[in-house]
């Protein structure tokens, strides 16, 4: 069942797509770099004016960019598509009389989608890491507290911090899988999941409301970044992990309780 | 509404098959019922979709369940495979309640419902794979097997490899079909199965039911076309607006409508008079005499061999001798009171 359904998200021309856009922009960030010489200092994303001093800051250079917006409407299109895509396709009918099991086919579909996260950030570090590796020197890792850590330990690192990065993408894929238990219409489910998910952004950047801020699903999404410090700040990181975390049990509960009792008229 | 219903067994009875129901059965006589619903009622907001209906499909029968567009047929088939959550009352495939027995029932049942629904973008054969592959009990290792099977059993071998999207409208009718075939069945749910088929297709669809039937699989069609169903049904069940109108073997519901006796003869006169010993009211034309059964509540015609016995052993020349009895959709439009329109 998990196998089919990773097979037929990865083999679908749509995921396939997504996948290649999202590599595009690593590679296009460490060539941009490269032609011009490198940022004049200090300006652009993070990590941006290390990538020409050594060519690993491409993959932290491109998951700090990719992370804000991209990589979540990526996952996005795949939380929301997963109900309400075969809801409107009506293969939903077809899968419950089988009988797939509801609570079955969504424990399937969340891996399915967990799975994304992790391929759709995979696919950024490794662009940026083959990019930046092909057109930049390899150096001892500059940490963020200004020591050097040897390439290997800085390696292991960002290898982590990608996997951070991937986990901080669960909290949108809970919603949106939530919000795809709701609708037949899949491209209804992503603009929903992205709507909420614009909204918390513009919510965690208002000073206002910072009372809950703490559970604002993106608030510790830059804890990433503790890692590259010569001490590696786990506060942040747990509490990212945590938040991401209640948002599965919370979302993956309310989704289960929609399609356990939905009338699939699809 | 549900006034006309008639609740007869449709077959011998099987008392020694009795003690297997763990049910009180609702009819007298039949012991096993592959699907069985009592009062189920489904209500979309204000519109009664499916009104107190308690269907008894005999194990073993070919049930044609008709009814004209709009009747609650589908809705029906959604509420007996879990679908949807009756609001009222329940069913039970195969001796077992729905929806609590899905993963132990529906592995046994096939299913056509509303048309076909599969992946535009994967082939005929890795959408099987995908359906095959969902359920409680995946047996990986013959799935090429049966794929290939039902394949061929629905004539898409050619065109198995072919993506969904590239199917013509019977194509896809034919994989859903497959989908269907999968496995051995013992109930098959064919809601509308020659939607988009060709007349060649119809023809196939038949033979593939009769040979369903004839492996002792249950099969319940549903279908808004009386011919298809007339030919291939020992059952049927009638939907209107949302209520069972009657159910019972093709020959209990035919009870009660009138027959008609048409005799082609050289004597006119004598056939006349043989046929109104025996309880008809002949009249003839030219050549032909036309003796109706009587009024429905006295459908007290004789046996044809025993009539054509009559007429011979009294010394008519007898041409040709057909006994008349009105088609599915007469007794229907009868039974109604209406066209076989949409019905709102």
């Amino acid at each position: 069942m998990l196998r089919n359904e990773l097979s037929t998200l990865f083999r679908r021309r749509r995921t396939q797509a997504m996948l290649a856009a999202l590599a595009v922009v690593p590679v296009l960030i460490s060539v941009v770099v490269r032609l011009s010489g490198g940022p004049s200092g200090g300006e652009g994303p993070r990590f941006l004016s290390q990538v020409t001093h050594n060519g690993v800051f491409a993959v932290l250079a491109g998951l700090t960019v990719m992370l804000p917006i991209f990589l979540p409407m990526a996952v996005t299109v795949v939380a929301g598509d997963a109900i309400a895509g075969e809801a409107g396709l009506g293969t939903l009918r077809y899968l419950l009389v089988r009988p797939a099991g509801r609570a079955r086919l969504l424990a399937c579909k969340t891996v399915a989608v967990m799975a994304f996260c992790l391929a759709a950030t995979a696919t950024v570090a490794v662009a940026g890491l083959l990019s930046g590796v092909a057109l930049f020197p390899l150096d001892r890792v500059t940490t963020l507290s200004g020591d050097t850590l040897p390439l290997s330990v800085g390696m292991v690192r960002i290898a982590i911090a990608a996997v951070l990065v991937a986990v901080s993408l669960l909290g949108v894929a809970a919603i949106g899988l939530f919000v795809s238990t709701m609708t037949d219409v899949p491209v209804g489910a992503m603009a929903a999941t992205l709507a909420l998910f614009i909204g918390v952004g513009v919510l965690n950047a208002l000073p206002q409301v910072d009372v809950i801020h703490p559970f604002l699903l993106t608030n510790y999404w830059t804890s990433y970044a503790d890692l590259l410090r010569t001490e590696v700040r786990w506060g942040g990181i747990v509490r990212n992990v945590g938040l991401q975390g209640l948002y599965l049990a919370v979302f993956g509960s309310a989704a289960w309780a929609r399609l356990t009792t939905k009338d699939v008229l699809c | 509404m549900s006034t006309g219903e008639i609740a007869a067994p449709p077959q011998a009875p099987r008392r020694d098959r009795a003690p297997l129901a763990h049910r009180a059965p609702a009819i007298a006589g039949v012991a096993r019922a592959a699907i069985r619903t009592e009062g189920l009622t489904k209500r979309f907001g204000s519109q009664l979709a499916v009104n107190d209906v308690s269907l008894e499909v005999p194990e073993g029968s070919v049930f044609g369940f008709l009814g004209p567009n709009g009747s609650g047929k589908t809705t029906t088939v959604r509420l007996l495979l879990g679908l949807l959550t009756p609001d009222a009352g329940h069913a039970e495939l195969l001796g077992r309640r729905m929806p609590e027995a899905s993963d132990e029932v529906l592995p046994s049942v096939g299913a056509l419902i509303d048309g076909p629904a599969c992946y535009p973008w994967l082939t005929g054969r890795q959408n099987l794979e995908r359906f095959d592959a969902f359920g409680p009990d995946p047996q990986r290792k013959d799935r090429a097997r049966r794929i290939d099977e039902a394949l061929a059993r629905v004539g898409l071998g050619n065109a198995a490899d072919k993506r969904f999207k590239a199917y013509s409208l019977g194509m896809r009718q034919r994989l859903g079909l497959a989908n269907a075939l999968l496995r051995p069945r013992r109930l098959l749910i064919l809601d509308e199965p020659t939607n988009g088929m060709d007349p060649q297709g119809t023809r196939e669809i038949r033979h593939l039911v009769r040979e369903l039937a004839a492996d002792g699989a249950t099969v319940f069609v549903s279908s808004h076309l009386l011919a298809e169903i007339e030919q291939l049904c020992t059952h049927v069940a009638v939907m209107s607006r949302g209520s069972l109108l009657a159910q019972g073997s093709i020959a209990e519901l035919q009870v009660g409508t009138e027959a008609v006796v048409r005799v082609e003869t050289t004597d006119v006169a004598l056939a006349c008079a043989v046929l109104s010993e025996a309880g008809l009211h002949p009249t003839a034309t030219g050549s032909a005499v036309t003796a109706a059964s009587g009024p429905a509540e006295a459908p007290s015609l004789p046996p044809a061999e025993e009539l054509v016995r009559r007429l011979v052993h009294a010394g008519v020349g007898v041409r040709r001798f057909v006994i008349e009895r009105p088609s599915l959709e007469e007794t229907f439009v009868a039974m109604t009171g209406e066209g076989f329109d949409v019905a709102q």
